[in-house]
């Protein structure tokens, strides 16, 4: 049984990473109508900036601090990829922003495996989440309780901010007609920049949180996107709920199925995707593209 | 028959100074051409009807005065400043608001959201008390979604949401497509108490019949060119020509 609930929580953490860059992917096409395949890259890049932070001499940032401030850095990178490469794509096939933030994953990878190789590099848990609690049916270690938890209130912040406040509002208007939005008197392009900077801060906040648990390595992000998108296939391209409830269930999924049937654990994930393709090929909460 | 409205244009009878003065403004979609030089000016305080066919040009007039078409050339000078290469959030900020043939309703946004969705760009819009007085059954459908409003309420909401704004120049396209008499009557209402808040209309009308119960001065467009303009007090004795113009 003590098997099962490692499982369990093992699943609630993917799930938890799977939540945050879903959510992200979900908030860029919303609002960009882009497939950004340069997700995982991103993420990768949230670790590595944690990591440069906290072994900087000059600088020595801890982990704390570090949640902040790498999201903010690739984030910032973000909107520099938006404004001189992703906003000439408006207007065009989806095949083009996919192939273009492909390429980009390609390079970012690359410049950092050139650099550091493909072994990971170790980023230490912060004293304060160190060791566990026994629950008396399960050891649960304290940091991977705390990923579960602050990645649930980082999405339904997001959510929050997305469905129930004004600027939500100007983000979902001007999904629906950024033209008329933009003839309100709201910067539309202005808010797509800072989209897609928020959607791309989640993924680097997902890689400093995956970054002492899953050591700091070049492809980390390429191993895991591919899982994402299927997450964000099954959820709905461009729901907010959707990706979020997906992420979670899907990492949940993904466990129990480690405990009870441990050979399609790998594949279960797209398994799903086939079959809600098939029922509905939107996702579970979607819109057509 | 005059080749532009500034040649034939009616004596400006409004109180108000000019206010937008458009000049050989010219407009494409993609490839195709759609605008060959429109000229005419609105006073403050008017309310000036675009007439015209189907297809004459009239939206596009609009949508190039707001800056969302493509591709334009010419001038749009409101209040003495040239907003031709100006982008269309700055127009708005300007003071100029747009309502669109569509409306433009969003649907995933409630009545309530849909309403304050577009920012107050300066002092002197209505109040929403002043607002729910002139369109009741917006208070009663704050919570429903936007696009489960009738045809006439969403009309409504599409031109409540702009007087919020302290926008003082409205351009409404069409408000009354679609809509049954007893609306059109109530948008007719509107429009007339709108002219004596002070606000100056610039709106787009097949509806001439409706038109003529609010507009102080007409232009008719064709073929993308302003063909001829009268005033109201001119109406009647132009009618034989307008029905020409109309295909009425």
């Amino acid at each position: 049984m003590q098997a099962l609930y490692a499982q369990l929580l093992v699943g609630l953490i993917n799930g938890s990473f799977y939540a945050l860059l879903s959510l992200g992917l979900a908030v860029i096409f919303g609002m960009l109508n882009i497939i950004n395949f340069a997700h995982g890259a991103l993420y990768m890049m949230g670790a590595f900036v944690a990591y440069f932070l906290l072994n900087n001499d000059y600088l020595s940032i801890g982990y704390w601090p570090a949640l902040l401030i790498a999201p903010i850095i690739v984030g910032i990178f973000g909107m520099i990829l938006e404004r001189t490469m992703l906003q000439w794509l408006t207007g065009l096939d989806h095949l083009y922003g996919l192939l273009l933030t492909f390429g980009i994953a390609l390079i970012v990878q690359g410049v950092f495996q050139n650099y550091f190789g493909s072994s990971g590099l170790p980023y230490a848990i912060p004293d304060q989440l160190k060791g566990g609690m026994n629950l008396g049916f399960m050891f649960l270690p304290i940091y991977r309780g705390w990923v579960v938890v602050f990645s649930l209130i980082v999405c339904l912040g997001t959510w929050f901010l997305i469905e129930k406040t004004r600027l939500g509002g100007y983000l979902r208007a001007a999904t629906e007609n950024p033209t008329l939005v933009r003839a309100f008197g709201i910067n539309v392009p202005r808010m797509i920049t800072l989209t897609y900077g928020l959607g791309v801060g989640l993924a680097a906040l997902a890689g400093v949180l995956s970054a002492p648990i899953n050591q700091v390595r070049p492809l980390m992000g390429a191993d895991l996107i591919i899982v994402v998108f299927a997450v964000v296939v099954i959820g709905g391209m461009g729901s907010i709920m959707g990706s979020i409830i997906t992420g979670f269930a899907l990492g949940v999924i993904e466990g129990m199925t480690k405990y009870f049937y441990p050979e399609a654990s790998n594949t279960v994930v797209f398994v799903l995707m086939v079959l809600v393709l098939l029922v509905k090929p939107t996702g579970l909460t979607g819109r057509a593209a | 028959m005059p080749e532009t409205a500034t040649a034939d244009a009616p004596a400006n009878t409004a109180a108000g100074g000019n206010i937008l003065q458009v000049r050989n403004l010219e407009a494409w979609y993609g490839e195709s051409h759609i605008l060959h030089g429109i000229n005419f000016d609105v006073n403050a305080g008017e309310v000036v009807t675009l007439l015209g066919r189907n297809g004459a040009g009239k939206t596009t007039t609009l949508k190039s005065i707001m800056g969302i078409i493509g591709k334009r050339a010419g001038s749009v000078k409101f209040n003495n400043q040239d907003i031709i290469r100006t982008s269309s959030d700055k127009i708005a900020r300007m003071g100029i608001a747009f309502c669109p043939e569509e409306r433009g309703i969003f649907s995933s946004l409630d009545v309530r959201e849909n309403l304050l969705l577009p920012p107050v760009v300066r002092p002197g819009g209505l109040p929403l008390e002043q607002i729910f007085d002139l369109f009741p059954n917006l208070k009663e459908r704050l919570n429903s979604q936007g696009t489960k409003l009738s045809g006439g309420e969403q009309q409504m909401l599409a031109i409540a949401r702009i007087l919020r704004t302290g926008a003082s120049f409205l351009m409404l396209d069409e408000p009354t497509e679609g809509l049954a008499p007893v609306i059109i009557q109530q948008i007719g209402h509107t429009i007339a108490r709108l002219k004596k808040e002070g606000f100056t209309i610039l709106l787009v009308e097949q509806n001439f019949r409706f038109a003529s119960t609010v507009a102080d001065r007409y232009y008719v467009v064709e073929h993308g060119k302003i063909i001829d303009g009268f005033s109201n007090a001119e109406l009647a004795a132009n009618m034989d020509k307008l029905h020409t113009y109309l295909g009425v």
